[in-house]
């Protein structure tokens, strides 16, 4: 079951915490991937680590141009591509009254425009396939908002509707399109919390702990799968059960 | 017939899977071959490959027919 020998991916942010989880959990089940993220350095250290054959790919996805560039350069590298992962994303918290232009702009680009980008174009060599997994990473405040995150909850929530109606647009193709919603996931970020902050955060939550990124990961691989066929346009949500939506 | 004509209603009839015959020149790819705006997007994809042109989206909006897409094609190609 959910074996991706053969299948090809791209990750974007594959360096950072749920990125690196998410790569290791697709190579894991044997997939081949073109790691893709914005620090050389990390990158190349990320690939040493995660051994095989797998390809890296620089990429600043606040630039446009160089976005459109990622899925030919991921074909060229990995000779098709069967897996589109959109996990990339930066925040850039603030509360609405105090948000700057920059921060509601930067955010909304790099989270929703960039994965735009990356659909639209790799839509045309999964389509002559007649086969694809496009999985984006979206949030749980995509689906509930959060305070001093209009931004990053706008852009979340933006990406699960486009990627409804991409997959409406693309099943009778069998492309599936679908997302995954982490709640809190143990991470460097949350580590740094104070213990007061850490334990006000698992209260909130009925499994009484923060996620893995292997939790993330393994809900990623299933949807890559190709037992995965028949669902598309939905959310999975992992966040131990914070919120039931 | 030209050999452009043969080779866009080649591509026409394996892409829609539609009989041969109902491939004529005035055949609507929408209103008389049951193609969807995808199924308009693939043949404008697989056109450019067959024939090594290129179909800007503002031209592919405006093939309808089929002989809209051959004297594109024939117009364009290198």
């Amino acid at each position: 079951m959910f074996d991706l020998t053969g299948m090809t991916a791209l990750v974007t942010g594959a360096s950072g915490g749920i990125g690196s989880a998410v790569a290791k959990a697709l190579a894991g089940q044997g997939a081949r991937l073109a790691l893709s993220g914005s620090n050389a350095d990390k990158l190349e250290a990320f690939r040493a680590e995660l051994g095989g054959d797998h390809v890296t790919l620089v990429c600043d996805l606040s630039d446009g141009a160089a976005v459109d560039g990622l899925i030919p350069r991921a074909v060229e590298a990995l000779g098709h591509l069967d897996i589109l992962v959109n996990n990339a994303g930066v925040t850039r918290d603030n509360l609405v009254m105090r948000m700057k232009d920059e921060e509601w702009d930067s955010v909304i680009r790099v989270n929703l425009e960039a994965a735009f980008r990356l659909v639209r174009a790799a839509a045309k060599p999964m389509m002559k396939a007649r086969f694809g997994r496009v999985i984006s990473i979206t949030s749980v405040v995509g689906a509930t908002g959060n305070p001093g995150q209009a931004n990053y909850a706008a852009s979340k929530g933006g990406l699960t509707a486009m990627s409804k109606a991409l997959a409406q647009e693309l099943a009778s193709r069998n492309i599936t399109v679908n997302c995954v919603a982490p709640g809190f996931i143990a991470s460097p970020m949350t580590d740094a919390l104070p213990e007061a902050q850490k334990e006000a955060l698992t209260a909130r939550i009925p499994a009484g702990k923060l996620g893995e990124g292997s939790d993330v990961g393994a809900a990623v691989a299933y949807l890559a799968s190709r037992e995965a066929a028949y669902v598309t346009g939905q959310t999975v949500h992992v966040n131990g059960g914070m919120a039931m939506v | 017939m030209s050999e452009t004509a043969d080779r866009v209603k080649k591509i026409v009839v394996e892409h829609l899977g539609v009989e041969a015959e109902k491939v004529t020149e005035d055949a609507s790819f929408i209103d008389d071959l049951g193609a969807d705006s995808l199924d308009i997007v693939e043949l404008v994809m697989a056109f450019e490959e067959e024939f090594g042109v290129e179909i800007p989206d503002d031209a592919a909006e405006k093939i309808s027919t089929v002989k809209d897409a051959i004297t594109f094609i024939d117009a364009n190609k290198g």
